[in-house]
């Protein structure tokens, strides 16, 4: 079923240019042992995010998102950037395209629900 | 090792289909066989390169390196496609005559420029950095090298015979139609390299995504399906694509597809009497 998302393409274009100029908060990743930790990442929905992801093995990977829409392969020991959003709340699945056994969920809720990070 | 196969797999099958199309669109070009073998060996190097530098091309950009990477790369590939749709609007015509005259070649002088075996480098580069990549990693991770050789070469089997199949199919068109289809059909390849980069540059936050999803196909095509692969292979699908992708898909298909029928008819008009339309 085709769904036309009411943010439609003009709309969307003014609105563009603001978020550019905001600094997005930073949000880390990391791949360890072929895992990625943690599995469930938790973001503000309706912002931008700045997602570091960190390979702490020496295996290259792949950090992949058909429901976000982003590929970055993470070198052996690397670290990739990729700016995700802004997200609408809901649950949005990743994994690692070389090794796609190792999955992970991006969460994003509305910034007020959202749990302190415990890190 | 079928995991292995199918990951291979996808990646060849990405590059096997760029190749089948440029092989068709350089039918009958003197060199075609150096051209396409220039091609994959560049394409070759240059994705060991990739993949040996893989650490440092991350970290330029403040760790968006990747991705605008993989943007500069897709534009130039888009830019040389443009470059050799706009010459065969030109001199589609004496392409198809040579094509006609069974076993004659293009002479020189009125031969198609090699950027479509730049094209061919450029997308043996993308795929094959991310096979070797990944091969890398499967034996730094203790898999068996009959496994992985095995796998590897089972999906490069695959991937070559859907790349051939693809080429066969396109030298079933008709001579006289032959130019005109694969000009269309680059057009579309170039089209949706436009959007993946333009997808890119949203991932490193240099283009805004005018929308992160216009509409949401994944119900129709998934693109975890097999069609999906084929299709964001071909044309760049994707499911859920953002409102940038949109725009430069259509932006490409109209500059490019537009200057094309401009100097199609201009070198129509040049020539009397008119050919009929059915030739065209």
């Amino acid at each position: 079923m085709i769904r036309i998302h009411t943010t439609g393409l003009v709309v969307a274009a003014l609105l563009a240019a603001s978020p550019l100029l905001a600094e997005a908060p930073q949000v880390n990743l990391q791949i360890k042992t072929r895992a990625f930790e943690p599995a469930q990442v938790h973001v503000p929905a309706g912002i931008k995010i700045r997602l570091v992801i960190h390979n702490a093995d020496s295996a290259p990977a792949e950090f992949e998102s058909y429901d976000l829409s982003r590929e970055v392969v993470v070198p052996g020991g690397g670290d990739s950037v990729v700016y995700i959003g802004p997200l609408d709340a809901g649950s949005y699945k990743f994994f690692n395209d070389f090794y796609p056994a190792s999955t992970g969920t991006v969460i994003a809720a509305p910034a007020s629900t959202l749990s302190p990070p415990h890190d | 090792m079928l995991a292995t196969a199918l990951i291979v797999f996808r990646e060849i099958l990405e590059a096997a289909l760029v190749i089948s199309i440029v092989a068709a669109a350089t039918r009958g070009v003197a060199g075609r066989a150096r051209l396409l073998v220039a091609g994959v060996s560049a394409g070759i190097a240059g994705a060991v390169l990739v993949a040996l530098f893989a650490g440092e091309i991350a970290s330029l950009a403040s760790g968006s390196g990747q991705a605008l990477f993989n943007a500069a790369v897709l534009s130039a590939a888009v830019l040389l496609i443009g470059w050799h749709v706009l010459w065969m609007s030109q001199h589609g015509r004496e392409m198809v005559q040579a094509l006609n005259v069974v076993g004659s070649a293009v002479r020189d002088g009125s031969k198609p420029p090699s950027a479509l075996a730049a094209v061919v480098a450029i997308a043996v580069l993308r795929e094959g950095s991310e096979i070797v990549l990944f091969v890398y990693g499967l034996a730094a991770g203790g898999t068996n090298a009959a496994a992985l050789i095995g796998g590897g070469l089972l999906g490069l089997i695959g991937g070559g015979i859907v790349g051939w199949a693809l080429y066969f199919g396109l030298l079933r068109i008709p001579p006289s139609r032959m130019f005109s289809a694969t000009n269309w059909i680059l057009l579309l390849v170039a089209a949706g390299m436009a959007a993946q980069a333009g997808q890119f540059l949203v991932q490193a936050d240099w283009l805004p995504a005018l929308g992160n999803q216009i509409w949401n196909t994944s119900r129709v095509i998934a693109d975890r399906s097999a069609l999906g692969h084929l299709l964001h292979a071909l044309v760049g699908y994707q499911a859920r694509p953002s409102g940038i992708q949109v725009l430069l898909f259509v932006a490409t298909l109209a500059v490019i597809g537009g200057a094309s029928w401009r100097l199609q008819r201009s070198a129509g008009t040049r020539r009397a009497p008119a050919p009929p339309v059915s030739a065209a």
